[in-house]
């Protein structure tokens, strides 16, 4: 009963948001039935589609992850967007001071700066809730302005190459790159950038589904979002547990940075993101804060993004801007969730009768 | 006055009224009582347009009537008293009556005529009541009387009082009731809930006592009395008094020197306590709720910030002051909060989560290097420990602890820490909220923890309780500990009056 309604309210509010869509879409003047069979359809092609929609979920699964994590300790993180900037920042700048490392070395640090870099701009808002009770919504906000503006700084007078008009460091060292997964796969080209971090996305999951629900650290996360008091009661320290959830959730907003600079770019690109940390929201929320979900909402977000390319391209009149369209009443629909809206229109009917 | 005609209401799967009938006369006070769950609040809810039932009929004065919203009922002139006030406390006694029938046109209020009103009503029924004051300034039994200014303002010829004592002093109780009585011959209906047998007989013109959701006994009160009442309400013979052997205490095991607290705001909640707690015997505190039981007992328990605590307390001979919750804990210390839902439970956790609480970081809990898997084999075994040893139903560990009824939920917990084992229990309101069935149980569960050689201090509001459990009784009064006194030889005027601050 629990994991139908579990599965079951997402799935209802893709379906109605899908519908409302549809008809916006038949107001507008298109089909309905052409614009799905392009915004859905094309992302099932092999292999453009099916390599871009994974790549596009990855860094979609970091996010939804983190704020997933956040969540179930009792915190909203909406900094993942400053902790993936400040990792991807800080990886390329391992990657760059010692691009001569070989790569047994180099690839490792690099990892493992993306992750700390984004625990540790994660872990600050975390600090400052559990030492002054200032609140984590209203510090991840601001701290997500630092680390934009700081990345920014860095770029542009450090570590551009000198001359280039994009706002972008100079490349990493080659012994930091990351194998694309079409290195593995016949018939995958690899132009088509969906990489290893991919894999590590799938790691990730099963990662936080055994920390939260497998490890009696979980449990002390767990409990102090269900009931900070009764967790206090339990003896669990709920300052180390804040501190501890925002860390582990900025480490995984931070891998975006592996996705990115080791396996995409292989550079510092300012701006990269197309607000993956606030799209992370909209996935944890449609996933249920729970890791299967999110790898899933992940997916169908990655869908929509690819999707919306080639809805601006072969429609008359419905734009691109559909697919954020589509998020948001799902997102609306999700929070408000249909026991909710089906209790109220029994109430409704009822009052008619 | 009221009547209530096979009234039946389904929440989801839970049929909460089935079929209830009864009737108020007019003029009289009329009890309601029952187990929790039994359904009383839900029928007179539904009398009060809170619900709506499913099906049924409502009839003020033989008609029927239609009552959907609280609008409705107060036009019929029916009011309701809620067992959590709904005042609000920075504004005065005049404001919060008007609230919502607020007199004067729609840009000016006319406090000054609706004062006067609430006087002459005030005055009418001897309830004492000063217009002006602001709430927050008045004792819990004056804010009581406001609620019942606030029907009696709106014209309300028929009371409902949900739980109404709940919060008071016996010397409270004695005063509302003397209220209660005035009312009535004033001509108004009262309709009173309660699960305490013995205000039922002090007050009552007539019961309905109701089980499961049906009325299972209509009686006069005068025809019955408390054990044919607590059989209705449980549906077998009850033991109303607590049967304990005399207490051996062995040594002291836990001792407080000049301990105080202060609250955040720097008001001291408890001054400079001493006392101790021996092997053995059951210490209770009596006192009024809000006179520093709650934040004693939590300090006790480690859950106070160091900053907030001075003085001593020695465990086993040993200083453990500054020890944290979980430290206490291995000490041998559990701890049954006040406050299951807040302090007690992880209401959305299931059983099984929930009997490892507290305990969750060592075995059975965790297995492996470094104690850091959760073992589920381990975890479900002690779930059944505490479900078979204290009789919590359903006995499913997999349901979250929500899905319990209050007693249950209060078994679950008292069983998760009994399971410890404990050397010292500290333990509050353990029967609050709880059907008289599983009080029976828990009073025998804590006398046989005692009777084992645990060392038990209890805090209860219901002063019946403490000084039936207790072997020493303790009174506490602003934070202070004012008299020792041996219940068994103590009357209750006597103690209630030591718990407001007089002599005895």
């Amino acid at each position: 009963m629990k994991l139908l309604r579990e599965v079951l309210y997402p799935l209802i509010a893709v379906l109605a948001a899908f519908i409302i869509g549809g008809i916006v879409v038949l107001l507008i003047g298109d089909s309905p039935i052409q614009t799905y069979r392009l915004l859905i359809g094309s992302a099932f092609s092999w292999p453009d589609g099916i390599g871009y929609t994974l790549f596009n979920a990855t860094p979609l699964i970091f996010t939804g992850l983190a704020v997933a994590v956040a969540f179930r300790c009792g915190l909203l993180n909406i900094g993942a967007e400053g902790q993936l900037y400040i990792a991807a920042f800080a990886t390329a700048w391992v990657g760059i001071k010692f691009a001569g490392l070989s790569a047994w070395l180099l690839l490792p640090m690099c990892c493992l700066t993306a992750v700390l870099a984004g625990a540790i701009w994660g872990g600050i808002p975390g600090l400052l809730k559990a030492r002054f009770g200032s609140h984590e919504v209203i510090n991840t906000i601001m701290l997500n302005f630092i680390a934009v503006a700081l990345a920014g700084y860095f770029t542009q007078y450090h570590y551009k190459a000198p001359g280039d008009p994009i706002m972008e460091t100079v490349p990493i060292g080659s012994g930091a790159h990351i194998a694309r997964l079409g290195k593995f796969i016949p018939g995958l080209p690899e132009r088509i950038p969906v990489n290893l971090a991919f894999i590590i996305a799938i790691l990730a999951c099963v990662f936080v589904y055994v920390l939260l629900w497998k490890t009696k650290w979980g449990y002390e996360i767990r409990a102090t979002g269900a009931n900070p008091s009764a967790a206090e009661y339990g003896g669990i320290s709920i300052r180390k547990q804040i501190i501890l959830a925002m860390a582990i959730s900025g480490g995984l907003a931070g891998m975006v940075g592996i996705n990115e600079v080791l396996g995409y770019r292989y550079r510092y690109y300012d701006g990269f993101s197309a607000n993956y940390g606030f799209v992370g929201i909209a996935v944890a929320l449609l996933g249920r804060n729970h890791p299967v979900g999110v790898f899933l909402a992940a997916i169908l977000f990655a869908i929509l993004l690819r999707g919306g390319i080639f809805v601006d391209a072969y429609t008359i009149h419905v734009s691109k801007d559909i697919v954020d369209m589509l998020q948001g009443i799902v997102i609306i629909l999700v929070a408000l969730r249909p026991d909710a809206i089906f209790g109220s229109l029994k109430k409704l009917s009822k009052a008619k009768a | 006055m009221l009547e209530l005609r096979n009234i039946t209401k389904r929440f989801g799967d839970v049929l909460a009224n089935d079929g209830v009938s009864f009737k108020v006369e007019p003029g009289t006070i009329h009890a309601i009582v029952g187990e929790n769950g039994a359904g009383k609040s839900t029928a007179m809810r539904i009398a009060y347009g809170f619900y709506t039932a499913n099906s049924g009929d409502i009839l003020i004065n033989g008609q029927p009537v239609e009552i959907r919203t609280p609008h409705d009922a107060i036009a019929l002139g029916i009011g309701m008293v809620h067992q959590h006030f709904m005042l609000v406390e920075p504004m005065t006694v005049a404001e919060n009556i008007v609230l919502g029938a607020e007199p004067g046109t729609a840009t000016s209020l006319d406090l000054r005529k609706a004062a006067e009103e609430i006087r002459k009503v005030s005055d009418e029924f001897k309830l004492s009541v000063d217009p002006n004051a602001t709430i927050e300034t008045l004792s819990v039994g004056q804010q009581q009387r406001i609620e019942l200014l606030k029907a009696l303002y709106r014209r309300a010829q028929l009371l409902i009082l949900d739980e109404p004592t709940a919060v008071l002093t016996p010397q409270e109780v004695e005063e509302f009731f003397a209220i209660l009585r005035g009312m009535r011959e004033q001509g108004k209906t009262i309709v009173i809930i309660t699960h305490k047998l013995s205000e039922v007989l002090a007050i009552s013109d007539n019961v309905t006592v109701m089980r499961d959701g049906r009325v299972v006994g209509d009686v006069k009160t005068s025809a019955t009395d408390a054990a044919e009442l607590a059989r209705l309400m449980v549906g077998r013979d009850v033991l109303l008094r607590v049967e304990k052997p005399d207490a051996k205490p062995g040594a002291a095991l836990i001792s407080l020197h000049d301990f105080s607290i202060a609250g955040r705001d720097g008001t001291k909640r408890v001054d400079k306590v001493s006392f101790e707690v021996r092997a053995g015997e059951i210490v209770g505190i009596a006192g009024v709720e809000g006179n520093g039981q709650t934040e004693l007992i939590e300090a006790l328990a480690g859950l106070i910030p160091g900053a907030y605590v001075s003085g001593s307390i020695s465990f086993e001979g040993r200083d453990i002051t500054r020890l944290d919750a979980r430290a206490r804990k291995e000490l041998g210390i559990a701890h049954v909060p006040e406050d299951r839902h807040r302090r007690g439970l992880l209401l959305d956790f299931s059983l099984a989560e929930n009997t490892i609480l507290g305990v969750h970081y060592r075995k059975p809990a965790v297995t492996g290097i470094g104690s850091v898997l959760l073992d589920q084999k381990g975890i479900q075994r002690r779930a059944a420990e505490v479900i078979r040893d204290f009789d919590v139903r359903p006995p499913n560990s997999t349901l979250p602890a929500r899905a319990l009824s209050g007693g249950n939920q209060q078994k679950l917990i008292i069983g998760r820490e009994f399971e410890l084992p404990p050397k010292l229990l500290l333990v509050s309101q353990p029967t609050r909220g709880v059907d008289i069935g599983a009080i029976e149980f828990i009073h025998r569960k804590i006398v046989a923890l005692r009777d084992q050689g645990c060392a038990i201090l209890l805090v209860s509001a219901e002063l019946e309780e403490v000084t039936a459990l207790s072997d020493r009784l303790l009174v506490i009064h602003n934070g202070r500990i004012v008299g020792e006194v041996d219940p068994k030889v103590t009357t209750n005027e006597e103690i209630g009056l030591m718990m407001t601050g007089g002599r005895a």
